[in-house]
């Protein structure tokens, strides 16, 4: 008996532990739906395809269309554009140019600056950033900072010879 | 109080005794100067943003395609529409200034140092929630500095560590800030000035705690403690009248002048401004973001500049009573900083394609940074100076009194406690 009124402490004190362990896994999980309603809801996502035409845009002219209500330019380059992109490798996040196009004419990138999201402006060749001074060449990459990385890429694919589909590869 | 009502109350509630208590015979030092005016200030903006909030409430739309439109219905159509959102947005700013003052008395004056560490540090809780409760409704009128300003700062979360991305998108609810953003800003711009009201309450009871701090420096006698009211009353109803005069200029007369003339323009996701700028109480915070040339830097460094005043209480190591008044080097340290904030203000609001601004904003930023860390070397040598030089009679004596009696406090607490046996 003597051994039964010590272990009836522990054990209280053992249900205590269990009981405030599963009451905050409980407390825990109840926040998830919460957490969850926050993420991006299932319109938000079904905004995900964006079909573009290429044939409108003339050489060396640039097209800006919404991806995910996203910016995204689609640059037609000049044989001269194509030559200048190739011949570097970008200065702060160095990636060949070979690696960002699918066809080199065609130059498809998210426009929104890597630093804090504003939308880069068409400037001379490539892309300056007002909101904090970034600059990136015809290719996307980033000269000069504060960006740390280039323009994003996104997924796309070539549906015909003039039509391109963003959202999927 | 008395009364068949009051007495019938007071039997089952402490209304007459805590009125008493915390408001009309609530010990005041007697030498407080209208600086000490700016809690109380800051307390009647809450109540304005409060009331004219809950108002605009009624008429504003949080829908990305309404809410442009139903601003502009308040400003035309609304009967005194215009009066009420003039008021809330120079509020924003009023709030801001009147919070920077108190600051301000708070650290010229030391009035952070023990015993009131939690008064400070309860302030500076507020202040975030300020900041957060600001930057959320800013966003509301769907404007382009709106737009981009919620854009860049949703960003700055783009550098916690692995899961950045998502957490950029779980604050927008999509991948750029949009419609559930918009929605999500409001509901919360909505909760949080009831969580100040909150937090306002812990500030109070830790003020009344430790009581106020007053320009010597030195905690009064009882004898030396008036009354709040009627003394007090009246000296906060009187700087209460100069603010509002302020305050109506900016309403009737400036509205405008705060309001950055981009936000008239609906918000576009797919230009960006060429010069955005926050309000003016971010610029210097704004200015030190953008003077680290590393991103994760910048966001760090932003994020302790507010924090840094949480320090002062360990960093200020000086015995010497009654802060900058009586301390000739920390007084010459509280104006330099004011000017470097003022300078990082200005380096806020200016281009940053400028070179020479970002020359003097990351000077700026390194001094902001270095006038908090020499704090604890130079208070300990000017204490020593100041010792040497001579202080006048019975100070020495005080600073050793006062930390005795901080102690004794301490034990007796621990004694009845029953921790000390």
């Amino acid at each position: 008996m003597e051994d039964g009124v010590k272990g009836e402490g522990n054990r209280r004190n053992f249900l205590i532990k269990l009981t405030s362990v599963v009451g905050g896994a409980g407390v825990a999980a109840a926040c998830v739906p919460f957490v969850a309603s926050m993420n991006p809801t299932s319109d938000v996502l079904a905004k995900a395809e964006t079909e573009v035409d290429l044939s409108g845009i003339p050489l060396g002219g640039v097209h800006t269309v919404a991806w995910e209500g996203k910016p995204v330019f689609v640059l037609h380059r000049t044989p001269e554009d194509i030559a200048a992109a190739q011949a570097s490798n970008g200065v702060i996040d160095p990636e060949p140019d070979a690696k960002r196009v699918i066809k080199p004419e065609w130059l498809v990138v998210i426009g929104i600056c890597t630093h804090m999201g504003c939308v880069p402006t068409k400037e001379g060749p490539g892309w300056t950033c007002h909101c904090h001074g970034s600059q990136y060449d015809d290719s996307g990459r980033v000269v000069r900072g504060p960006a740390p990385k280039n323009l994003a890429v996104p997924p796309y694919h070539f549906e015909t010879e003039n039509k391109i589909i963003i959202g999927k590869a | 109080m008395s009364g068949p009502i009051i007495s019938w109350i007071d039997k089952r509630f402490p209304l007459t005794s805590f009125v008493k208590h915390e408001l009309t015979d609530y010990p005041t030092p007697r030498n407080l100067s209208y600086w000490w005016n700016f809690g109380f200030l800051a307390g009647i903006v809450l109540v304005v943003q409060v009331a004219t909030g809950i108002f605009l409430a009624m008429h504003y739309k949080a829908d990305s395609t309404l809410a442009f439109d139903s601003i502009q219905h308040i400003m035309r159509e609304v009967n005194y529409g215009w009066l009420l959102r003039y008021m809330h947005a120079t509020g924003a700013s009023a709030f801001f200034f009147v919070i920077f003052v108190h600051m301000a008395r708070t650290l010229y004056y030391g009035s952070f140092r023990a015993p009131r560490e939690l008064l400070w540090w309860t302030g500076q809780g507020l202040l975030l929630m300020l900041m957060a409760t600001a930057f959320m409704g800013y966003l509301l009128p769907w404007g382009q500095m709106s737009f981009w300003g919620a854009t860049v700062i949703t960003n700055l979360f783009k550098v916690t560590p692995f899961i950045g991305e998502n957490v950029v998108i779980w604050l927008r609810g999509d991948y750029s800030v949009g419609d559930d953003t918009l929605t999500r800003f409001f509901s919360l711009h909505y909760l949080f000035p009831f969580l100040i009201i909150g937090a306002v309450i812990i500030h109070l009871v830790a003020l009344h705690t430790v009581k106020s701090s007053n320009p010597s420096g030195i905690d009064l006698k009882d004898k030396d403690n008036i009354p709040f009211h009627p003394y007090f009353t009246a000296k906060d109803l009187y700087g209460l009248g100069i603010f509002l005069i302020v305050y109506s200029v900016f309403v009737f007369f400036m509205p405008n002048s705060l309001i950055e003339p981009a936000n008239n323009i609906p918000a576009n996701p797919m230009v960006t401004p060429n010069h955005i700028v926050p309000e003016w109480y971010f610029l210097p915070f704004y200015a030190i973001l953008r003077s680290v040339p590393n991103m994760f830097g910048g966001v760090v460094a932003m994020a302790l500049s507010v924090m840094m005043f949480a320090f002062m209480p360990f960093l200020d190591r000086s015995r010497i009573p009654g802060g900058a008044r009586y301390r000739p080097i920390y007084r010459i340290q509280f104006y330099l900083f004011l000017l470097d904030m003022l300078v990082l203000g200005y380096v806020g609001y200016k281009p940053p394609t400028n070179p020479s601004i970002v020359v003097v904003g990351q000077v700026a930023t390194l001094c902001y940074f270095a006038s908090f860390f020499i704090v604890p070397f130079v208070s300990k040598m000017e204490e020593r100076w100041l010792i040497k030089r001579g202080l006048p009679a019975g100070i020495m004596e005080l600073m050793e009194r006062e930390k005795r009696d901080l102690e004794n406090r301490t034990q007796e607490h621990l004694r009845r406690k029953g921790d000390l046996v």
